[in-house]
This record gives C-alpha cells, sequence and structure tokens, in this order.
C-alpha cells in the first residue's frame, strides 16, 4: 500500500504516563479512560446508593418519618437515573475501555479522542441533574421511567434540565458504543476471527449495537417531553389527537433493550471468570454467542410487557406475552452453559468467582420472578409492587452489580500490580451477599400482599418486612465500603501480581506483564 | 479480515475532548435554562447567554479539533486501517440518527392508526368517545383536535413537490461530484459540489417559506394538535440536519478549493456525502407519510 503510516509517527512513543491534572482532562489512553470511568461510576454508586438509604430510612417505619412525599420520589426519581445512566453503565463502559484492546490485541480504542470526549461529558451531565434537585420546585420526581404526563403536567420546572442532561448523557453512550463496535470490528488482531473472540468482547459488541439503536429513541422520547410540557405540542395528551401511552411505548422500545444493556457485558464478565476458576474451557462457547444475539434481536419485540396494565387489545398483550416468554429459552442456555462449564471442573472459590457465582444463582431467581411477571394475568396483580421492585433489583444489583464487583476483582491485578486483599474481599462478599438478600427477598412478599411501589408511606402489615429491607439495604450500603477499602488498599500496593495470577485465566489480556503497561499492542499480537 | 497491519496511528493527548465536553455541558445547562425562562417569561434569560456561550466553545472546539484532524491526515499519518475506523464509525452514526427519526415516525404511525382512531371510538373504546370527546370523529390529517383545536392540512402539491425534486436532484449532483473526484476531475467536483450546495441552501429556503405559509395563511402551527406537532417536528428536525449538511458541504467546498482530497483519501468527503444522501432518504420517507399519504 502507498501510505507512509508509522514512520512519521513521533507522538506515541513515550511508554510511561504523562503526569499532572492535564494527564486526565486530554488523555487519548484507553487504561485511563477505562480508569475514569470506573472512579466516576462507582462515586455515582455510592450517590445514588445515598439516596437509596433516604428512601430506606423513610420507610423503615409506617407513616412520614423524615422527608416530605416530593423530596421521596425525588429520591427514587434520581436514585434510579443515576444507578442506570451514572453506575451501571459507565462502569461496564469502562470495563470495556480497558478489557476489550487488551482482549482482542489493539493498541487502543478505535477513536481514542472521541473516547475521552464520551467519558468527559458524564460529569456534566450529572452535575446538571444534581443540581436540578436544588432548584426551586425540585428535580425531576416523576420516577426514573418519567412517564407522562408526571413529567409533563405534574413536573416541576426543572424538567428542562433533566431533558438536556438526558440528551448528553445519551450522545456520551451512543459515542461510546461507536468507538466499542468500530474497535471490535476494525481492531482485532491478526487470526482474531470473530468466533474467537472472549465473550466479554462478544456481548460489548451486541450491547454497542443496542446502544447505538435505542439510546436516539431515548432522545426522541425525552424531546417529545420537552415539547409537550414547553411548546405546546400534545404528543401524549389526548385532547390534542395524542396520547399518554403512546410515551410508554416510546420510552420501553429504549427501555427493554435498555435492561439487557445493563446485563449482557455481565454474560460476558461470568462466562470468562467462570471458566477460569473451574480450569475448564467455557461450555458451548458458539452457543453462547447465539444465545446473546437472540437476547438481543428479542429485546426489541418486547417492549410492551412493561404496559400489561394500560388497556391494550388482547391480541398485543398475548404477543408481548409469548415473546417475552422466548427470552427465557436463550437466557436458560446460558445458564445451562455456565453449570455445565462447572461440571466436573477443578474449583476453586477466590472473590471474583464467589460473586460469579451468587451472580449465576441470584440472576437467576431475577429472571424466574420476571417470567412471573411476564404471565400478562398475573402481572395485573404484581404491577406496580414492590415484587416488580424485588424483581429488577435482582437483576441489576445482585445481577449487573455483582458482576461488575466480579469483573473488579478479576482484573484489579492487572490494573493495579498487586494482589487485592483476600480476606478482606471475602468479607466484602459475604456481607454483600447476605445484606444484598435481606434487602431484596422480602420485598417479593411484600409486593405479592400488595405493597405498591414508590409511595413514602404504607398500610401497618408491612411494617416488618419493610423493617427487616431497610436493615439489608444499610448493610448493602455499608457493605461497599469495604469494597473501596479493598480498591484503594490494591491501588496502593500489596503483593506483587505475576502477568497471569489465575492458574485457570485464558486471554490475550493475561500476555501483557501486571500492571498492563500504559501502551499495549503496538505491534499486534498473532493469534492461532 | 485482510491481514494488512500497519502500525495504527494513536493520537497523543489532546485539549479538544474536554473542551467540547464543557461546550456541550453549557449548552444542556443553558438550553434548559433559556426553557425555562421562556416558560416563566424571565426578562434576566442568562440562561440563553449560557446557551450561546456553549455554541460558541463548541465552535471553537469544531475548528481546533478538525484543524488537527486534517493536518495529520495530510501529513500522511493516517493508515487505511484508520480511515476504516473513520467510515465505520460514520456509518453508525448514521444509523444513530435513523434511530432518532424512527422514534418520531414512530409517533406519527401511532397517532394516525392507533391514537386519533381510538379516541373516534375504534376498537374497545366505544366509552372513550362516547363520554369523552362525545363530538370528535377520527379523520386525518387531524384538523380538528378532539379537544376543538382547528387547523388547517397541509397538501403535498406545489412547494412539498418541488423540494422533493430538488433534494432527490442534489443527491445525484453530490454522487457526481464524488465520482469526480475519484477521477481527479477537480473542475467537475467542484462545479456538482457548489450545485448541490446551492440546491440544499434552497430547499432550506423554500422550506422556510412554506412554514411561513402554513402558520399565516393554513393556522397549522406546532400547537395545533398532533398533526401540527408531527409535521413541524418531522420536519423540524429533518431542517435541522439539512442545514448542518449543507454547512458540511460548504466546508467541503472551501476545502476542495484549497485543494485537499486525493482519489484515495477523501474520507471526510466521503462521510459528508453519505450524511446528504441520508437526509434525502428521510425527506423521501417524509414526503411520502407527511404529505401525500
Amino acid at each position: 500500500m502507498s501510505t507512509v503510516a508509522g514512520e512519521m509517527d513521533h507522538t506515541d512513543h513515550h511508554h510511561h504516563a504523562p503526569s499532572g491534572i492535564t494527564r486526565w482532562l486530554f488523555t487519548t489512553n484507553h487504561k485511563d479512560i477505562g480508569s475514569m470511568y470506573l472512579w466516576f461510576s462507582f462515586i455515582m454508586f455510592l450517590v445514588g446508593g445515598s439516596m437509596a438509604m433516604v428512601i430506606r430510612a423513610e420507610l423503615f417505619q409506617p407513616g412520614l418519618q423524615l422527608v416530605d412525599p416530593h423530596f421521596f420520589n425525588q429520591m427514587t426519581t434520581v436514585h434510579g437515573l443515576i444507578m442506570v445512566f451514572g453506575a451501571v453503565m459507565p462502569a461496564f463502559t469502562g470495563l470495556a475501555n480497558w478489557m476489550v484492546p487488551l482482549m482482542i490485541g489493539a493498541p487502543d480504542m478505535a477513536l481514542p479522542r472521541m473516547n475521552n470526549w464520551s467519558f468527559w461529558i458524564l460529569p456534566f451531565a450529572f452535575a446538571i441533574l444534581l443540581a436540578s434537585l436544588f432548584m426551586e420546585g425540585g428535580g425531576p420526581a416523576f420516577g426514573w421511567t418519567f412517564y407522562a404526563p408526571l413529567s409533563t403536567t405534574y413536573s416541576s420546572d426543572s424538567t428542562a434540565l433533566f431533558v438536556f442532561s438526558v440528551h448528553i448523557m445519551g450522545i456520551s453512550s451512543i459515542m461510546g458504543a461507536i468507538n466499542v463496535i468500530v474497535t471490535i470490528m476494525n481492531m482485532r488482531a491478526p487470526g482474531m476471527t470473530y468466533m474467537k473472540m472472549p465473550l466479554f468482547v462478544w456481548t460489548w459488541f451486541i450491547t454497542a449495537f443496542l446502544l447505538i439503536a435505542v439510546m436516539p429513541v431515548l432522545a426522541g422520547a425525552v424531546t417529545m417531553v420537552l415539547t409537550d410540557k414547553y411548546f405546546g405540542t400534545s404528543f401524549f395528551d389526548a385532547a390534542g389527537g395524542g396520547d399518554p401511552v403512546l410515551f410508554q411505548h416510546i420510552f420501553w422500545f429504549f427501555g427493554h433493550p435498555e435492561v439487557y444493556i445493563m446485563i449482557l457485558p455481565s454474560f460476558g464478565i461470568i462466562s470468562a471468570i467462570i471458566p477460569a476458576f473451574s480450569r475448564k474451557r467455557l461450555f458451548g462457547y458458539s452457543s453462547m454467542v447465539y444465545a446473546t444475539a437472540a437476547i438481543a434481536g428479542l429485546s426489541f419485540i418486547v417492549w410492551a410487557h412493561h404496559m400489561f396494565t394500560t388497556g391494550m387489545p388482547v391480541a398485543a398483550e398475548i404477543f408481548f406475552m409469548y415473546a417475552t416468554m422466548l427470552i427465557s429459552v436463550p437466557t436458560g442456555v446460558k445458564v445451562f452453559n455456565w453449570v455445565a462449564t462447572m461440571w466436573r471442573g477443578s474449583i476453586t472459590f477466590e472473590t471474583p468467582m464467589l460473586f460469579a457465582l451468587a451472580f449465576v444463582i441470584l440472576f437467576t431467581i431475577g429472571g424466574f420472578s420476571g417470567l412471573m411477571l411476564a404471565i400478562t394475568p398475573v402481572d395485573f396483580q404484581y404491577h406496580d409492587t414492590y415484587f416488580v421492585v424485588a424483581h429488577f433489583h435482582y437483576v441489576l444489583v445482585s445481577g449487573a452489580i455483582f458482576s461488575i464487583m466480579a469483573a473488579a476483582y478479576y482484573w484489579l491485578p492487572k490494573w493495579t500490580g498487586h494482589m487485592y486483599d483476600e480476606t478482606l474481599a471475602k468479607w466484602h462478599f459475604w456481607c454483600s451477599l447476605i445484606s444484598v438478600n435481606l434487602l431484596f427477598f422480602p420485598m417479593h412478599f411484600a409486593g405479592l400482599a400488595g405493597m405498591p411501589r414508590r409511595i413514602p408511606d404504607y398500610s401497618l402489615q408491612f411494617a416488618d418486612i419493610n423493617q427487616i429491607v431497610s436493615i439489608g439495604g444499610f448493610a448493602f450500603g455499608l457493605s461497599q465500603l469495604i469494597f473501596l477499602w479493598v480498591v484503594i488498599k490494591c491501588a496502593r500496593g500489596g503483593e506483587k501480581a505475576p502477568a497471569k495470577p489465575w492458574e485457570g485465566a485464558e486471554g490475550l489480556e493475561w500476555t501483557v506483564p501486571s500492571p498492563a503497561p500504559y501502551h499495549t499492542f503496538e505491534t499486534p499480537p498473532e493469534v492461532k | 479480515m485482510a491481514q494488512q497491519h500497519e502500525k495504527y496511528y494513536v493520537p497523543a493527548s489532546s485539549p479538544w475532548p474536554i473542551v467540547g465536553a464543557i461546550g456541550l455541558g453549557l449548552i444542556a445547562f443553558g438550553a434548559g435554562h433559556t426553557v425555562i425562562d421562556m416558560k416563566n417569561e424571565a426578562t434576566d434569560g442568562w440562561g440563553a447567554n449560557v446557551l450561546f456561550g456553549g455554541i460558541a466553545v463548541m465552535i471553537v472546539m469544531l475548528f481546533g479539533w478538525f484543524r488537527d484532524q486534517i493536518n495529520e491526515s495530510m501529513s500522511g499519518l493516517y493508515s487505511n486501517q484508520l480511515g476504516h475506523s473513520y467510515r465505520q464509525g460514520m456509518s453508525w452514526f448514521i444509523f444513530s440518527e435513523i434511530m432518532f427519526f424512527a422514534a418520531f415516525f414512530g409517533a406519527l404511525f401511532y397517532a394516525r392508526v392507533i391514537a386519533v382512531e381510538w379516541l373516534g371510538g375504534a376498537s374497545n373504546n366505544a366509552m372513550t368517545n362516547e363520554v369523552l370527546w362525545p363530538a370528535f370523529e377520527a379523520h386525518w390529517p387531524l384538523t380538528e383536535t378532539p379537544g376543538g383545536t382547528k387547523s388547517g392540512e397541509m397538501g403535498w402539491m406545489g412547494l412539498p413537490l418541488y423540494n422533493t425534486i430538488i433534494l432527490i436532484v442534489s443527491s445525484f449532483t453530490c454522487h457526481f461530484a464524488h465520482v469526480g473526484l475519484e477521477k481527479n476531475n477537480r473542475k467537475q467536483l467542484t462545479l456538482w459540489l457548489g450545485i448541490t450546495i446551492v440546491l440544499g441552501c434552497i430547499f432550506l429556503y423554500l422550506q422556510g417559506a412554506e412554514y411561513v405559509h402554513a402558520y399565516n395563511d393554513l393556522g397549522l402551527t406546532l400547537d395545533s394538535g398532533i398533526y401540527g406537532n408531527t409535521f413541524y417536528m418531522l420536519t423540524g428536525f429533518h431542517g435541522m440536519h439539512v442545514t448542518l449538511g449543507t454547512l458540511m458541504l460548504i466546508i467541503m467546498f472551501l476545502r476542495v478549493i484549497k485543494g485537499h482530497f486525493t482519489p484515495d483519501n477523501h474520507f471526510a468527503f466521503q462521510a459528508t456525502s453519505w450524511y446528504w444522501h441520508f437526509v434525502d432518504v428521510v425527506w423521501v420517507c417524509l414526503f411520502i407519510f407527511v404529505y401525500v399519504l
């Protein structure tokens, strides 16, 4: 080829990291950006978690104790928004930034400057969202799903800030996703064919596609809320020929793929960790890939299962019920494969494996309650009760968040060059495991008994359950401080980690030293 | 995958992304407050100042970022593999834009096929009509809303048809310019690119004239019910994209005059041309579903 690329390249020969604040502001390095994403998401996790503590403190006893109902609504809303867009999604993007180039043998992400831009938008977006809480009339109080007319007719002035902050979060996610997808398509090392890619790369590939497909739909939904509230349109107003249910259709067309955006990368993480600690190859690699793709495909045709009680025609209810139940087939394939991987494996129980095992069991519980919710006539009973809250916290906290913890422990030696403190980490695991179940399992019973969600007060018969749940909540919140301690301790020192600290681990990321040098794979490795 | 593995260009650190993030942050914060100020009829309107400040920062960022980008490209730092990254990135960006329009088309279809019909009593909604909106009869275009707002109807003959022809022709002229570039025929390139820009500007002018006509003569406004909503939101967002596309074409024209681009190295031109074809296709869908049907 006639290009002279490479020869005139004098800029990237510094192998040590630059120093000072501009390193972080101006960086184009996927590892720096990955670390910033991870720290940002952890800070947001603590902020969103504090809001959950406010909620649980208020619900500790029946009656209004600590906060007024409007503030309670703001807490549930912003807790949801922060955990979804500020904690889980950036954590996965951070993991993708760190690990995808290392796993496919690429020198960096495909579009490094855009990568930095995607990250730095987030602090501004969340600063705006959080600042809106202090405005007159309060911040968003309509639930993270911002259903019309709560977000249009009945919302406070600050809604415009919510809308624009979601817009720039969306821009950030789309750019991040484009970067991941292009990196995977274009930057794989020679010999790294699609069906040789680690599953974390595969699941992120499909996640990135989902993000690019649905984040713009969310942008459309918030735009319609903005114009309905401020510019006199009536997309969601029957008097003008619109329909509030239209909002729910548009929102959940985004929202359902969104929940898979928050779980597919977890599947990839678990599919890396379970084989490593079972010292066996992953059972059914290709079926894992097809199952992920099937889940992603189905996610576009199940959105109205969030809307069974809106009075849709029966034909639609039945279609969405069966389509939703179909998802359990590829999901079942995955759970089966993880269990089959462990079958007759030589298993050890280091912390990443403990979190992965807890993921498999607890995510499956969340999956089963999802299946219950998928059944239309039963959902009429469960809808908008604590059963739903229990369901999605099982898949998001003991699912997505546990997988992120597992990933952090699994790759911390690679990131920091030190082994983490295994004793403390085990404390973190057992405290989290016990408290998370104390927190979310009783919610099933509260929901089945009829306790509605998003309510600051409740009837007396729910008092015992709520007390247990709140204690579980505080314990879970405090347990995460152990994690913070472990991470800081590991970053500052500790036993030196070898290039491959886990005996059974596989993949290109373990062929580079620990900590991974500032630049890796400048010459692509050959994959056999 | 082709086994070409030149060294991939990983740029050194750059100040532009953080400048862009500050710009977007100011725009979001400023736009939010501008909208709130408008609603409260606040006169001290600092929201708009923040918004324009943000836009200014973004313009500086775009100039700086693209200047660096163009210099690197012209000094031959880029490999074919990087070119692939850019092309794939642009394709996925256009896909995301398609999904953005899909949300508004979805709203249009839902309103036409479901919401308005149901308000008129279709499906199992006889009582909705009978009790809540007894005087309402379903029709499309919705020239009288259930709430009683009346508006005119925008036909497809005349301006919309001319605009359709103009945009379709501009897609071809843009392609001729691209062919000229690939054949290294600079005269053909400059001529057809110039014509494309003129057509884009004419389209925007006529679209403006159509809005004036709709507001003044037809009484069709943004707030006249779901017909006006979908009409203005779809054509409005499309118009914004044509404006952006035209600006991109103008920048390409200036770069062509400066002698940039070669037959095998012209990503920016190609991306602009893809973008232009994309706004054309969106318009054809608009013309069919918003105007004709």
